[in-house]
């Protein structure tokens, strides 16, 4: 377990950014507590710090997980978001997508959104921009990006894509093993 | 490739299956006679019920009505005949009445028999023994059948019993023959003699073929019935000959009287005959046990066995054999136990000894049926109303578990699958046992404490800690299995759990690692034996060794988990332990050593339904405060099989007697042994 580095930090803030926007600091300067990424195992835990600091006790081969995992920095130190991260993502995220309970399922089984599951969607999407994907009854379902600017999804033909796919809830029994 | 298409050859049957066979057409009832209740009852028990039926009705009606009909005829001839005086009969009746307490109907319907019999009895004979086979003809029918029936109960019957009753019917049979003889002899008048004396010598005969051919239905019943009527019309013909005999109405009743008798001397018979079978019950002998090995085992005749021998049980100073011990009878149900619901002969013994022979087939009963599916709420994302409506939307029919919970849902069916459902992803609710609400319930944990799950994976009870501290304070889980720890994290995250530490130690290491905890909650391994109905293959696969070995870990376990404690903290200092097994050595014999070892005591657990723990068990003598330790069964719960304890850590000093340099998790269980033997009288010592 280490602070992250310089670059490390940037490729992170990077890719939050790209979902929560400046809604960043907001995970930093929180008002119940000191709260701080850590690296362990190529992975990033946002995690309280009092807590952070007992599980330092553990050591490095025994520590399974503390905190929330945020992602993981792949081999070519990318950093890719867990589908863990979605509860910090949801509540700040600033464009959003809506689906059908129609293609809820579809979606949780790890495909694209077509246009005739979409919902609803934050107006003046950009294409491309990381959006939080919910269900008509406001649970979070995970992330993705938009294929196409809201302008262009009102255009578009049904069976479109609308939504590409990144993360789902339906992860945690997809892809238990490979969460951390 | 041959071999390949060979097993597919083997494995796929053409023709018609199973369905074909099980899809029978239905069978229409061929005949209306039979009753669709009587269907119910087995042979023997519809025989008898109609023999009980027609005796009551004869006892009862059959003579009145039947004298009714006649006397109505009668009286049509009397009117004819203009004859009758009512003052003549009157005396003659009173004459003739002794011990009967007729009605006044009867005696009136008598008077005039009696005023017209004198005269008309020629010219009436002949109508009315053809009206009388009329009458009778119906119920002859009805007897027809009884008297078939006792006939073939004889002819099945192989009991010495059975016999000796044909031969009591016999002798009644003769004796009232003999008496009708007497009155037929009496009573005829010439034209009758010769019919009726031929009839009666007939039923002699066919009495003696009785005994030669037992089997012969139609005839024998048909002489019974003869009999019968005979003795009906000897009645009506004894009332014309002899006017200061008997009444015909008190002869008819006298001789019914006579048959209550007998019938009533059978139904005794019989009844001894059922409490002798029951009595007669006899433990297999050596040569069957034999054969037992040898053959596959019968499960029906299994079954008849162990509810045979429950029953001796049961009471056993009456329904024992004389010869055989109480040890024998648990021998023989412990073995058929066993292979009737296949647990191995180590496990059964151990839950013979555990339950009362009453409860026992109920606890074996209850293993073999599926708890059913309980969800718990996730307070920290959803309330339970919101999450029920969210499920009975899906088209799942579900109930709060119990008043105990407020978290938790009974689902009794569902259409989706439960565990992938869009709420289920969303970590609205965690599937988890009812009976793991408990130990958290117990563990009772606040928020902002620092608690430790020892045997987390995979994580229910864990999440269900940190939904009660609301995500604050310090939760570590621990587990050493490194596979199943993953279970853990994705359950953590899946439910927004944040506070949690997840490790993968060695939970007897733990006080090394980390100590000084507010609570800690130790579900520790088990044999599972209260969870056999998920996981059937305990029942052959724990033997004493298995158990022992784990009995040793739970013990090192609880000691580490009691060190993790600190005794000093201001709100808690608790350990909770919590086993999903029933045996008394992983529970009870744990916490007694653990009362031993340590600065603890047991507080109470804070459910207040389940059994108490026990205080002592066959041989062993437990710390006398482990009644507030709490049991739970499938039986009697309806949730796994479960064990909880609470325990206060008084200080954080070791016990005077040990030295506080010595690691006790590194003793060996025999160790333990000696220590606890050393120890055993003297009490747990405990300062404040």
């Amino acid at each position: 377990m280490r602070p992250l580095t310089d670059e490390e930090t940037k490729a992170l803030f990077e890719k939050l950014s790209k979902y929560i926007g400046e809604n960043i600091k907001l995970l930093i300067d929180r008002p119940d507590g000191q709260y701080c990424f850590r690296f362990h195992r190529d992975r990033v835990y946002y995690v309280r710090e009092a807590l952070m600091k007992r599980a330092a006790n553990v050591t490095r081969k025994h520590l399974v997980s503390f905190g929330t995992c945020f992602g993981k920095f792949t081999k070519s130190y990318k950093f890719r978001l867990h589908i863990t991260a979605l509860d910090f993502l949801s509540p700040y995220a600033k464009y959003k997508v809506w689906v059908k309970p129609g293609s809820e399922q579809s979606f949780l089984y790890g495909n694209h959104v077509a246009k005739s599951g979409l919902g609803r969607i934050t107006e003046n999407t950009a294409q491309y921009q990381g959006v939080v994907v919910y269900s008509m009854s406001d649970v979070p379902l995970g992330f993705g990006v938009a294929a196409k600017s809201t302008q262009d999804c009102r255009r578009t033909d049904p069976m479109s894509i609308v939504l590409f796919h990144q993360a789902d809830i339906g992860e945690y029994i997809r892809h238990e093993e490979t969460l951390t | 490739m041959g071999r390949v298409k060979n097993l597919i050859e083997l494995r796929t049957r053409r023709g018609p299956g199973k369905k074909s066979r099980k899809q029978a057409p239905p069978e229409v009832p061929k005949s209306v006679e039979e009753p669709e209740e009587a269907k119910k009852f087995s042979r023997r028990q519809k025989q008898r019920l109609i023999k009980r039926k027609l005796r009551k009705d004869i006892a009862s009606q059959s003579q009145i009505p039947k004298k009714v009909k006649k006397i109505t005829r009668k009286d049509e001839d009397d009117d004819e005949l203009s004859l009758g005086s009512d003052g003549e009969g009157k005396e003659m009746d009173s004459s003739g009445y002794d011990e009967e307490s007729a009605s006044p109907k009867k005696k009136n319907l008598k008077q005039v028999v009696d005023s017209d019999s004198v005269d008309s009895a020629a010219e009436e004979q002949s109508d009315e023994d053809s009206e009388e086979e009329a009458d009778n003809s119906e119920e002859e029918d009805d007897s027809d059948e009884e008297d078939d029936s006792e006939e073939q109960d004889d002819s099945e019957g192989e009991d010495d019993n059975d016999e000796e009753d044909d031969n009591d019917e016999e002798d009644n049979d003769d004796d009232e023959s003999g008496s009708d003889d007497a009155d037929e002899i009496k009573g005829f008048t010439d034209e009758n003699k010769a019919w009726l004396t031929l009839k009666s010598e007939k039923k002699k005969l066919e009495e003696s073929d009785d005994d030669v051919l037992p089997d012969d239905f139609a005839g024998d019943s048909s002489s019974d019935e003869e009999s019968d009527e005979d003795s009906d019309s000897d009645d009506e013909d004894g009332s014309d000959g002899d006017d200061d005999d008997l009444l015909p109405v008190e002869r008819a009743a006298k001789k019914l009287d006579k048959k209550l008798k007998r019938d009533k001397k059978l139904a005794e018979a019989e009844l001894q005959m059922n409490i002798s079978q029951k009595e007669t019950y006899e433990l297999p002998s050596g040569q069957e046990i034999e054969r037992e090995v040898i053959e596959p085992p019968d499960l029906t005749l299994l079954h008849q066995r162990i509810k045979d021998v429950l029953e001796v049980l049961g009471d056993f100073n009456n329904r024992r054999q004389e010869d055989r011990s109480r040890r024998e009878y648990l021998f023989q149900l412990k073995k058929d136990l066993a292979s009737y619901y296949s647990y191995n002969d180590y496990l059964i013994g151990k839950i013979v000894e555990l339950f009362a022979i009453t409860e026992l087939i109920e606890f074996l009963e209850a293993n073999e049926v599926q708890r059913p599916i309980t969800i718990r709420t996730n307070t920290l994302k959803t309330r339970r109303r919101d999450l029920a409506q969210a499920l009975i939307n899906r088209g799942v029919n579900l109930d709060p578990v119990g008043k105990w919970s407020k978290v938790g849902l009974v689902i009794y069916e569902s259409s989706v699958p439960i565990g992938a459902t869009p709420e289920y992803l969303a970590g609205h609710y965690m599937m988890q046992g009812a009976s793991s609400f408990l130990p958290v319930m117990a563990l009772a944990p606040q928020e902002n404490e620092r608690i430790l799950d020892m045997c987390a994976a995979p994580g229910g009870k864990t999440s269900y800690i940190a939904s009660l501290m609301k995500n604050t304070g310090m939760l570590f889980a621990n587990d050493a299995n490194k596979e199943r720890v993953k279970s853990i994290v994705g359950n953590i995250h899946r439910m927004g759990i944040t506070n949690t530490v997840i490790c993968n130690e060695d939970g007897r290491s733990f006080p090394k690692v980390i100590g000084n905890f507010d609570r800690v909650l130790l579900d520790a391994p088990c044999t599972g034996t209260g969870v056999i109905s998920k996981d059937p293959s305990v029942k052959t696969n724990k033997d004493m060794l298995d158990v022992q070995r784990i009995v040793t870990i739970q013990k090192e376990l609880l000691l580490s988990a009691i060190d993790s404690v600190d005794a000093k903290s201001k709100t808690g200092g608790y350990i909770v332990y919590s086993t999903c097994s029933i045996l008394v050595d992983e529970n009870e014999w744990v916490i007694d050593y653990a009362l031993k070892k340590r600065n603890v005591k047991l507080v109470s657990a804070g459910l207040d339904f389940g059994r108490p723990g026990f205080k002592r068990f066959r041989e062993r003598r437990f710390h006398p405060t482990l009644e507030k330790t709490r049991r739970f069964y499938p039986h009697t719960h309806n949730m796994d099989g479960f064990f909880v304890a609470k325990l206060k850590k008084m200080d954080n000093e070791l016990p005077k007697s040990k030295d506080k340099t010595q690691q006790e998790t590194e003793e060996t269980e025999e160790k333990d042994e000696k220590v606890k033997k050393q120890k055993n009288n003297k009490k747990p010592k405990k300062n404040k």
